[in-house]
């Protein structure tokens, strides 16, 4: 690959910088006594700088360059295409520049390809090639460049060391800011084609409707309609199966975090730590693929066998699975709440004469109780935006139920099958994921927000 | 009676009750502690159970008259001509000859179904290899398919009423004589680790997922752990107390690190793949998701290694005359390396168990071939126990289980050196 060939020889240069930098700033300093020179920094802050200077500018062309060359090259050839390829309609036109891209690429020509669709092919093909000479060609004169200039200022008096620590500076703000970019993409990618899909479907269909069927015609006379996208049996979805997983994991957590920091002795957590750890551990599908295959066959028979009817696809299965995977973390969190408690509330309550459980639940619990709330709901948040559980062992019929028995569908789970089907990226129904993705980043945001907000407050209690 | 003895006495009567509630939440602690145990211990078998006979596989024995006539080849034919040729026929035949008096066309198609279809091609490289073979007859192992290799494994129960069997009466008698001439055997696996995904489950293999999941792995971590590392040093040692700029960064990097994970592949979704034009399903995508997803856990590490230097160390080297770079990166981050190296290890390990970010770049497309590099179409592991897991087929479930079994033990290999690294590298200042 011509972009790899490019990056090892760029490397062969900086390093070559590096080198006559380095041996540069020897030459220009004098002797003072024995191996030291009258340089401002040491030899190599020199050579790294050569390197620097080589090396950003004729990287960062080279990262544009890669990232837009090939549309730009595609809006050129698009550009050129003969006027009655340009009066077709939007979709039509980027499936023919489609064609002549596989043309070009694959160099076959079959019964589709017409002569002006030839010629834009090699039309494409030249401006690629083009591009990449001027590509190779740009990116190693700025190296070499780089390397001539930087080494006019290599002097003794120059403080090499200072502008080599500046650039890492500016290296490390911009690793660090990578958050804050994270953040905004998220935002903007949800909000964005969120947007789009409010246009075509209002917000309040949405956000209160309670029928939910994304299955759009993808002609316009096919029968079908145009989809209903009311999101509330989602809601209602998602909530009845995090309020299972909770439901199971908030008192089993609990009590094992307690159990943990306040009575077992040394070797019992030498186990149950580990243990607790594999059990987070293990990844997300492994979870859906024993609530599919184990959980949920086990609730149906055992259902049956009493009396009722659960689905295959109970919200049951999917939530007690959910349930146990929550579990050490919400015992994790739990236990650093708990371990926060100072000893010496404990040890008032025991010389009150309290036994051991009762300082807990009314000493240590109700002190540690904001921690607490703040776990859960970072639990919570957990549950709701879980996703290969329920798109394993939950089901896609969107139901509006409380019944724990019934199959119902999840906000995650309806991202998942709204984006892996073969579908356009314009269409209201992958679209709709993007508005389902905003809700579901929106609630998980508040939650996440709310309790690292208490439990830094609870921290600061007792620190 | 002074009223003080009648509080000890009220006391004394409760204390029984007490103790009992004392005794019963102490149960209550082991009971949840032993819920999970339980659980984890069910899964494990579970798995384990349904997984280990995927790791051997029955292959039949068929001597196979090599007629090259019947499928228009001989031994002067050149290699695009044999390589052409339709080597199904002569299977076929040996299959029809071993078992006269066929008639029925469902029964003819049962009887091409005994073995793999990968039988043909297997021959065909065989003759292509040695052309000198036409003309003989020649006994050879080929994969059997997955319902006779179901049935060899003991999971499909020849008592049961024919209707409620995928193997009927006539298949059984069949298996039942090439098991008196010996010519079933199970061997180690091998398909299993060489291949890449099938829609035949006797020919699917977790090479193509393994492999993808390397380069995805090999991307992530060329990128997360650089960027994380920096990020933590420099909001542990160069970043300004009380600044802005500084807080909204650490709230940031809280907050993405409890963001779902699906939303992560909405954000590949829409910037890298519709924006800057990434290739879709390709490893390069799917390591950048999972950096910007694994990104939060190394930093949040990486700064209590940091943390966890003593302040006497930079005070020595800046006393020395270092300047702070040079102290940074000369001292501090050499001793935090082995803190920094487990939380790295620990986020790969996350990383290498996503499934969900990675259903929302494309990376759920059926792949059979090996990915070469960064930019061709693949898979990883847990995307395909996820494709796997909703194939219907009793031999599909047992490679699911199988290769959660492979992925298992890479996380435990991971979490395992993590440990290691821990205990020997951990200092106590």
């Amino acid at each position: 690959m011509p972009v790899n060939f490019i990056l090892i020889t760029l490397l062969a240069l900086l390093i070559f910088g590096f080198i006559l930098g380095r041996a540069r700033s020897i030459k220009v300093a004098t002797e003072v006594r024995n191996g030291r020179y009258n340089l401002h920094s040491r030899p190599y802050y020199y050579g790294y700088m050569i390197a620097l200077w080589a090396g950003i500018p004729s990287l960062l062309i080279l990262l544009l360059w890669t990232g837009f060359d090939s549309s730009i090259v595609t809006s050129l050839t698009a550009s050129d295409l003969p006027s009655e390829i340009q009066e077709l309609s939007k979709d039509e036109r980027s499936l023919v520049i489609n064609e002549i891209i596989n043309l070009a690429e694959s160099g076959k020509a079959d019964v589709n390809s017409s002569e002006p669709k030839l010629q834009a092919a090699a039309h494409y093909l030249s401006l690629k090639n083009i591009s990449l000479m001027a590509k190779t060609v740009v990116v190693f004169a700025l190296a070499i460049l780089g390397i001539i200039i930087g080494l006019r200022f290599v002097k003794p008096e120059f403080r090499a060391r200072n502008q080599v620590e500046k650039i890492v500076r500016w290296v490390m703000i911009g690793c660090a800011s990578i958050a804050i970019l994270t953040t905004f993409g998220i935002v903007l990618s949800v909000l964005f084609e969120s947007l789009q899909f409010f246009k075509s479907v209002p917000f309040t269909d949405f956000l209160f409707g309670t029928h939910w069927n994304p299955q759009t015609a993808i002609r316009e006379d096919q029968v079908g309609g145009s989809g209903s996208f009311g999101a509330i049996p989602l809601f209602t979805g998602t909530l009845l199966i995090s309020a299972i997983a909770l439901t199971i994991a908030v008192p089993i957590g609990l009590m094992t975090a307690i159990y943990l920091s306040e009575y077992a002795n040394q070797a019992v957590r030498s186990i149950a730590k580990p243990v607790l750890e594999i059990l987070a551990g293990i990844p997300t599908v492994v979870y859906g693929f024993f609530a599919a295959l184990t959980v949920a066959p086990f609730i149906r028979e055992t259902g049956e066998a009493i009396g009722l009817h659960p689905s295959s696809e109970s919200a049951l299965a999917a939530g007690v699975v959910m349930g146990v995977m929550i579990i050490p973390f919400v015992s994790s969190l739990s236990d650093d709440v708990i371990s926060a408690v100072p000893q010496a509330m404990r040890d008032g309550s025991y010389g009150m004469g309290a036994t051991k459980s009762e300082t807990i639940r009314q000493v240590v619990i109700p002190a540690a109780l904001p921690g607490i709330v703040g776990g859960v709901l970072l639990a919570a948040s957990r549950a709701i935006g879980e996703t290969m559980i329920v798109v394993m062992a939950a089901g896609l019929a969107a139901n509006l139920t409380a019944n724990p028995l019934e199959a119902v569908t999840t906000i995650t789970v309806q991202i998942v099958t709204l984006l892996t089907g073969d579908q356009e990226f314009d269409s209201p129904k992958t679209l709709a994921a993007f508005a389902l993705g905003l809700g579901l980043f929106t609630v998980t945001l508040i939650l996440n927000v709310i309790s690292l907000h208490v439990v830094r407050k609870y921290r600061e209690q007792y620190e | 009676m002074s009223k003080q003895y009648k509080n000890t006495d009220t006391i004394r009567a409760g204390l029984k009750k007490r103790y009992a509630r004392e005794k019963r939440f102490q149960f209550f602690g082991i009971a949840s502690i032993f819920i999970s145990f339980l659980f984890l211990l069910v899964l494990l078998v579970n798995i384990f159970s349904q997984g280990y006979p995927a790791f051997q596989q029955t292959y039949v024995k068929l001597d196979v008259k090599l007629d090259g006539s019947v499928i228009g080849v001989s031994k002067d034919s050149s290699p695009e001509e044999l390589f052409k040729a339709s080597y199904g026929k002569l299977i076929k035949n040996t299959l029809k000859e071993m078992f006269p008096g066929v008639k029925d066309r469902k029964k003819k198609r049962a009887l091409k179904q005994l073995v793999s279809k990968s039988a043909a091609y297997d021959l065909r490289d065989k003759i292509i290899e040695n052309p000198a073979l036409l003309g003989t007859t020649q006994s050879f192992w080929f994969l059997a398919k997955d319902d006779v290799d179901v049935f060899m494994k003991g999971d499909i129960d020849r008592t049961l009423p024919e209707a409620d069997r995928r193997i009927k009466d006539f298949q059984l008698k069949w298996i039942d004589k090439l098991l008196a001439e010996n010519r079933l055997e199970k061997r180690f696996n091998t398909t299993f680790f060489t291949a890449g995904d099938s829609r035949e489950p006797e020919q699917a293999g977790i090479k193509g997922a393994l492999i993808g999941s390397l380069l995805t792995m090999l991307v992530t971590m060329a990128l997360s752990f650089p960027i994380g590392v920096l990020a933590a040093i420099y909001l542990e040692e160069f970043a300004p107390q009380n600044n802005r700029w500084v807080d909204i960064i650490e709230i940031n990097i809280n907050n993405l690190a409890a963001v779902p994970s699906i939303v992560f592949g909405l954000l590949g979704l829409a910037v890298f793949i519709g924006f800057f034009g990434v290739p879709r399903s390709a490893p390069l995508v799917g390591g950048l998701v999972l950096t910007l997803m694994t990104l939060p856990t190394i930093i949040i590490a990486s700064r209590a290694a940091i943390k966890s230097v003593p302040p006497s160390i930079r005070e020595a080297a800046l006393g020395l005359g270092a300047s702070k770079v040079q102290t940074t990166f000369g001292h501090v981050v050499p001793l935090a390396m082995p803190g920094i190296l487990t939380g790295t290890i620990i986020g790969m390990a996350q990383a290498l168990g996503e499934t969900a970010p990675l259903l929302m770049i494309g990376m759920v497309a059926f792949v059979a071939d090996v990915p070469q590099g960064i930019l061709d179409p693949s898979t990883v592991m847990p995307v395909q126990i996820y494709l796997w897991s909703d194939s219907p087929e009793r031999a599909f479930t047992e490679r699911t289980s199988a290769a959660i079994m492979v992925l298992i033990a890479f996380l435990v290999v991971m979490n395992f050196i993590a440990v290691l690294l821990r205990k020997k590298f951990e200092r106590k200042w």
